[in-house]
Order: C-alpha cells, then sequence, then structure tokens
C-alpha cells in the first residue's frame, strides 16, 4: 500500500524567495509583539506585589497576556491560522471546553474541600 | 502562508481518497499529539491549583500567605545571587518563546529547500533547547538545595522566610578542642566554611556569640561580614506574630541571630527529603509552611520526572534519525 504520510513533505509546501521574504517578515513581527508582552508582564511583575490593591488587576491581565502569547504562537509559529476554519475549530473548541470546565469544577472542589479542611 | 491547506495534489489524498480538512495524515497526527499534551499538561497545572485552593490557613482562611509566593521562592540569578524576582522564570520563558522562533525559521527555510538555512536554524533551535533545559536543572537544584538565610523558627514559635543579603563568612577560629579533634587552639579554618556553618545551624551546634561546633567537637569563633536589607517573612503563625507579618531592618537581624545562635535547631535549609531516614515525603521546606511538602514531592518528582523524559527522549530521537 501506498504511504499517505510521508508525502507531504517531499511534495507540497514548497514556495518562492519573494514569498519566503514575507513569511520572515511576519515571523518577526509576531516575536516582536511577543517580546513585548514578555517585557509588559515581567514590569508589572516587578513593580505590582501580591495583596495590593491594583493585584487582581495584574492576575486577570497576566492571564489575558498570557492567552494573547499563546494565541499567535499557535497560530502563526505553528500554523494553525493558515489552517481551514474547520480543523481550526476541531482543535481548538474541545480543548477549551474541556479546560474551562477542569478548572471550574477543581477550583469547585477545592473551595468545598477547604470548608471541610477548616471545619474538622 | 505555507499554503498547506489550499494546494493538496491528489498524493497527498488518504487512502479512502478524501482529505479530512484539506490536511495531510501526518498534519493531523501532530495536532492529535499536541492536543493530548495540552490536555496534560492541563491536569498537572489544574491539579496544583486544586490543591493550593483546597489548603488554605485555618485562621484567615487565606492560602497566599500561607504558600510559597513565587517572586519570594525564585529570586535568584546565576552567579549574581538573590534579589532578582522571578526574573530568570521570565527569561526562561523567553528563550523558550525564542526556539519557537528558530524552529519556526528553520520550517520556513525548508519550503525554500535551503538547507543550509534548515541546518542553521535548528541548530540554534537545539542551543536554545538545551539552554533551557540547563536553566531548569540550576533552578530546581537551587530551590531543593535552599538559600543562605533558610527559615527561621522565632523565640515565639513562629517561623519566616528571609530575604536579604548574606554577609560573606571570612573564617572559624578556633577557641577549643576535644581529643580527636582534626585542630588546633587558635588555628584558623578557611575551608568549607558555608557548608560547615549551615551544617551546624541545622543541628543547633552554633551557640550565643557566634560560637560553631564543628562535626569533631571543636568549638570556633564566627568571623562573618555583616548581612544587609534582612526581611523576615512570616509564614506559620506563633505566639506573638502572625502569618504575613513583616519584620525588617535591626530587629530583622537581631531575632533571626537569637535564633541561630540559640543552641538548638531553628533553622531549615531548602527543601528536604527525608528526615531522620524514615520519611519518604519532603520532611520540611524553607519556603513556607512546613505541611506543604505533599506538593512539594508532587513537584520535584514531576519535574525529576520531566528531566529523564526529556533526556530520554532526546536521546533517543539522535539514535534513530
Amino acid at each position: 500500500m501506498e504511504r499517505d504520510d510521508i508525502i507531504e513533505y517531499s511534495l507540497d509546501g514548497h514556495h518562492s524567495e519573494e514569498q519566503g521574504k514575507k513569511i520572515r517578515k511576519k515571523i518577526w513581527q509576531v516575536t516582536a509583539l511577543l517580546t513585548l508582552i514578555t517585557i509588559v508582564e515581567v514590569a508589572l511583575g516587578a513593580y505590582i506585589k501580591q495583596g495590593s490593591g491594583a493585584w487582581p488587576f495584574v492576575k486577570w491581565s497576566f492571564i489575558a497576556m498570557t492567552i494573547l502569547k499563546a494565541g499567535y504562537i499557535v497560530a502563526v509559529f505553528m500554523h494553525l491560522g493558515d489552517e481551514k476554519k474547520s480543523l481550526k475549530s476541531f482543535i481548538i473548541i474541545p480543548y477549551a471546553m474541556f479546560a474551562l470546565y477542569l478548572i471550574f469544577i477543581a477550583l469547585w472542589e477545592a473551595f468545598a474541600t477547604s470548608d471541610v479542611l477548616s471545619n474538622l | 502562508m505555507s499554503g498547506h491547506a489550499t494546494n493538496l495534489d491528489v498524493k497527498t489524498l488518504w487512502g479512502g481518497k478524501e482529505s479530512p480538512f484539506s490536511t495531510s495524515y501526518g498534519k493531523l497526527m501532530m495536532w492529535f499529539f499536541l492536543v493530548s499534551d495540552a490536555l496534560t499538561f492541563s491536569g498537572l497545572l489544574i491539579a496544583y491549583g486544586f490543591v493550593r485552593a483546597a489548603i488554605t490557613d485555618p485562621t484567615s482562611g487565606v492560602q497566599t500567605e500561607l504558600w510559597p509566593i513565587g517572586e519570594e521562592t525564585f529570586n535568584s540569578l546565576p552567579f549574581l545571587g538573590h534579589g532578582y524576582p522571578l526574573i530568570y522564570v521570565a527569561l526562561m520563558t523567553f528563550i523558550l518563546i525564542v526556539s519557537s522562533v528558530t524552529m519556526v525559521l528553520a520550517v520556513e527555510a525548508g519550503h525554500r529547500m535551503d538547507k543550509k538555512g534548515v541546518v542553521k536554524w535548528m541548530i540554534a533551535t537545539i542551543v536554545g533547547g538545551l539552554f533551557f533545559l540547563f536553566s531548569q536543572v540550576w533552578e530546581w537544584t537551587h530551590f531543593i538545595h535552599g538559600s543562605e538565610f533558610g527559615k527561621i523558627e522565632l523565640s515565639d514559635g513562629s517561623e519566616a522566610i528571609v530575604h536579604g543579603e548574606f554577609g560573606e563568612i571570612k573564617s572559624f577560629r578556633v577557641e577549643s578542642v576535644v581529643p580527636g579533634s582534626h585542630h588546633k587552639k587558635g588555628e584558623v579554618i578557611k575551608d568549607d566554611l558555608m557548608h560547615s556553618f549551615q551544617h551546624a545551624a541545622e543541628n543547633g551546634h552554633i551557640y550565643k556569640g557566634g560560637i560553631i561546633e564543628l562535626h569533631d567537637g571543636t568549638r570556633a569563633k564566627i568571623d562573618k561580614a555583616p548581612d544587609h536589607h534582612v526581611e523576615l517573612i512570616v509564614k506559620k503563625s506563633g505566639g506573638k506574630r502572625k502569618i504575613g507579618d513583616v519584620i525588617e531592618g535591626k530587629e530583622a537581624i537581631d531575632l533571626y541571630y537569637k535564633s541561630l545562635y540559640s543552641g538548638t535547631p531553628k533553622v531549615t535549609y531548602g527543601a528536604k527529603w527525608f528526615e531522620d531516614g524514615d520519611h519518604w515525603l519532603p520532611a520540611k521546606n524553607e519556603y513556607g509552611h512546613n505541611n506543604m511538602h505533599i506538593s512539594f514531592s508532587l513537584l520535584l518528582g514531576f519535574m525529576a520526572f520531566m528531566y529523564f523524559l526529556e533526556l530520554s527522549l532526546t536521546s533517543l530521537f539522535f539514535l534513530v534519525s
């Protein structure tokens, strides 16, 4: 039987020097953006202490910036952005549903466990 | 971009003469792997979140004061010492991002059939990966080994982690010897000072006025430079001080040395695996409440497992390819 799993790398996906230039430009732009976000995160972490009034804002902005970074890495560096919409949804939606539900239920159970432990 | 999705030719079709999502078999399987990898890490991180949220300080119900806090725990840089909260962690995640950049550049070079470019960017990726791996080894070794101050039990029974610049130990001047000692009275010891100091401190063999009792019973006067910017952060409440209290300045130094020089074991360095050889869990740790040992064993064990996995998988790939 003819193998259908290794063909892609030898026959498909070529591009010219001209197209390559564009692609590399995009890669470096995304790198610059990710660097910028990282610098903002470090600066916020360095200047705002846990427990201060602004901390809840910082905490949620960390989560938002991390998801933004992950999005760029997956979309551009891992090429998911170039795929068909159906493949994107097929990868992202089941994973997001599972992770969000697990976070919700684990924290919910953790608070209940905490109540039980402190009333022993 | 790389154009896989749009220009599939007839040879890319699967056995059933179709290509699900217009993609090749190999690529779809790679995504299956990535999703399963992401699920594994979600499971582990969320499990850690569960433990942290479930175990809270019984008096206040707050977990952040009881548990080690990232910037208090990871605040060292290689060769530069302490006082750089989370800088090394940030540097490491940045190196991780940069090595994904070099990887994607290698792929791009491959699409242009530029062999030299692929080799160049792949080497850069491997270097980045190794730097990250050895940074992890350094960071966790440092974590297990602990800081120069350690965690101290204060006179009221409270326990505090210690931040600051530790003054260098210059020498031990021998004051008295017992039969069988390796030293002579008046001798000045200059070797292995920090190790001997921490060993004696853990066992409560440092006495009032800065007298250290070494392994062989020799007693010596410690000559040590003063400490600076010392800060005690209380992690376990005692008779007088509560979780979250911060003590600074001269009071902090006085309290620290009152305990350290008390002649009883009051200090803990790093995260210890065993206590008296009969516990299979880390019995004590420097970073927070001692009862946190269970999650440390989970983290430390997991990290050790990951090193093993990464190293063996990497060697396997090199052998196969």
